[in-house]
């Protein structure tokens, strides 16, 4: 028997050599990783910025946007959308890699890890990798002159707690999933498009009918957008919209969590 | 019987309906190699993810390391090597970040990883490839990198699902001599195999397995012995022809069975045998006499063949 080993340990710290794992074939793409996180915000910047953002002040002023520059209005949804997609690649490729493609979480239950562990363990991975994606994003707009540092640091973490939520539910999701083509194309073209189109990403929720903002309440962008305007430039908000916005990406992180502990404890004792 | 590392009694598991392993009894002791023989879907691979800690029994109970696996399955797995039947190895990481990484699993310091990966490379015979992105390796590499990592933390047991399967003649010696060499050093090794040479070649007990059932237990040798004779006669006649004789030969031996292609006579002397046949003047167009093997004894068990 080797003495070496020591389950009390993984036990305890399980989830953290999944996420290293995760983490050393992340180095396998750190190119990609900063080229993504960096060029997306930039793109987004001079396109909307320069663009889209000088036609719609120059045709309604700042009366829509609340009485900011239509970038500062975006900005904060831009970023909250590029955590959001960032997280979910990072929870979803992993995970579809892990049950099917290379089945590599059943080389990890082979150890003394469980499934509750190989979820948290890409959770966390993924986490860190929003972390750096926010951070890129937020510092770019402070760079631009979008956000003010004092004003708006809050927002890399209520965004990245955002993405979290979008993250363990999209994970206890792919979790479940078996015929991944299917699937990815549904989550790409019926999910992610229309939230990014209606959570009051480009234009307020309320100038939409009011039979398309329910799209915009249950979407996670919506609220961390709404979240992300009130913490950068000071968009006014009820304490009570921002307490209700917390709680249910709350709800959505323990949801998420919990569905994707079942999932994965199931689908690799079967 | 020594010191017994796995023991299971009224094993089952049920997916549904489907009865995969039906109330099997065995042991397995202590440095031991341990075969389950059967075609694909005898319920080989659902024992072993049992034994493996990973899949649930539905009923039974199965004693491993002196545990009970649904309660201790991380502990049980502490001190398991397994070897999947498809190589489940992280493509894009090299060999050694693979053995790496997967030896942090087991919460094994980072100092006794790196001098293991030194040890394991050589066994494996993959030095020169240590740096080698795995989706680059050979099938054959690939499955003796899969061996290596399930060494890494010096399990009891090493558990080889299908070891050899897709593997060409000569990537499968060079395998079979890797597995003889740690079964000489006293490693405890349960495989699954469809190949009886294979099972021959390293095992010293077998269960042979069909729909879930132990059919017949014991070492290659007594299988053989107690369900075949010394030798087998093959004759072909051409696949008209060999239902026409059929009838004939059933009267020359104990026992005869016909395959789609060729007839196998069991006899203790199968050179006498032909001699017969040919004294009869009924002339196979190809004869051969050769020793009995597990596969005439599972296709006594059974009535069918291993590979199928």
């Amino acid at each position: 028997m080797n003495s070496g080993i020591n389950v009390a340990k993984v036990r305890s710290i399980g989830a953290a050599y999944v996420a290293e794992a995760r983490i050393s074939q992340m180095m396998k793409w750190k190119g990609i990783i900063a080229i993504v996180a960096i060029g997306n915000p930039l793109f987004y910047l001079i396109a909307i910025g320069i663009g889209v953002g000088v036609l719609v002040n120059q045709n309604s002023g700042t009366s829509g946007t609340g009485g900011v520059e239509y970038i500062t209005f975006i900005a904060p949804a831009l970023l909250a959308a590029a955590a959001l997609t960032g997280a979910m690649d990072e929870v979803m490729f992993p995970v579809l890699e892990g049950f099917k493609w290379r089945k590599l979480f059943f080389a990890m239950n082979s150890t003394p890890l469980t499934g509750t562990q190989i979820a948290t363990g890409v959770f966390m991975a993924a986490m860190l990798r929003v972390a750096f994606t926010v951070f890129c994003y937020w510092a770019l707009l402070v760079a631009f002159g979008v956000f003010s540092i004092s004003q708006s640091w809050d927002v890399v973490p209520i965004t990245m707690f955002a993405a979290g939520a979008f993250a363990a539910v999209i994970l206890g999701i792919t979790a479940k999933v078996t015929k991944e083509d299917f699937f990815m194309t549904i989550l790409g073209r019926l999910v992610i498009m229309p939230m990014f189109l209606f959570s009051g990403t480009f234009f307020p929720l309320e100038s939409m009918p009011t039979f398309l903002q329910p799209i915009g309440w249950v979407s996670p962008l919506w609220h961390a957008t709404e979240l992300g305007r009130h913490f950068s430039y000071g968009y006014s908000i009820s304490g009570l919209m921002i307490l209700f916005h917390f709680a249910y990406l709350s709800l959505l992180l323990i949801a998420g969590l919990l569905l994707a502990n079942r999932a994965f404890t199931a689908r690799l004792a079967k | 019987m020594s010191e017994s590392l796995i023991s299971a009694r009224g094993l089952t598991k049920k997916y549904g309906d489907f009865t995969a392993v039906n109330a099997i009894d065995f042991d397995v002791a202590k440095g031991e190699s341990f075969g389950l023989l059967g075609p694909n879907g005898a319920g080989k691979s659902t024992t072993m993810r049992i034994i493996a800690a990973t899949s649930q029994r539905t009923a039974g109970t199965i004693s491993i390391l002196g545990r009970d696996p649904e309660e201790h399955g991380p502990q049980i797995r502490a001190h398991l090597g397994v070897v999947p039947q498809q190589d489940n190895l992280d493509g894009e990481l090299t060999v050694t970040e693979n053995l790496f990484i997967y030896g942090r699993y087991f919460g094994l310091s980072k100092k006794f990883i790196r001098a293991k990966i030194e040890e394991l490379l050589e066994f494996a015979q993959l030095e020169e490839k240590r740096n080698v992105k795995v989706d680059a390796l050979s099938g054959g590499m690939k499955r003796r990198l899969t061996i290596a990592r399930a060494l890494v933390s010096e399990p009891d047991i090493l558990m080889l699902d299908e070891p050899t399967t897709g593997l060409d003649p000569q990537a499968r010696h060079i395998l079979w001599d890797r597995l003889f060499r740690l079964k000489e050093t006293g490693v405890t090794l349960v495989l699954t195999t469809h190949f009886m040479d294979e099972a021959e070649q390293l095992c010293d007990r077998l269960v042979v397995m069909d729909n879930g059932k132990i059919m017949a237990e014991g070492s290659p040798l007594e299988l053989i012995k107690v369900y075949s004779t010394k030798e087998v006669l093959e004759v072909r006649f051409g696949s008209e022809r060999n239902k026409e004789v059929a009838p004939i030969l059933r009267g020359m031996c104990d026992r005869i069975e016909e395959l789609p292609d060729r007839i196998l006579m069991y006899v203790e002397d199968g050179e006498a045998l032909l001699e017969e046949i040919i004294a009869k003047k009924l002339h196979p167009t190809t004869s051969l006499v050769r020793r009995s093997s597990l596969e005439d004894v599972f296709l006594r068990l059974t009535g069918r063949s291993l590979i199928e």
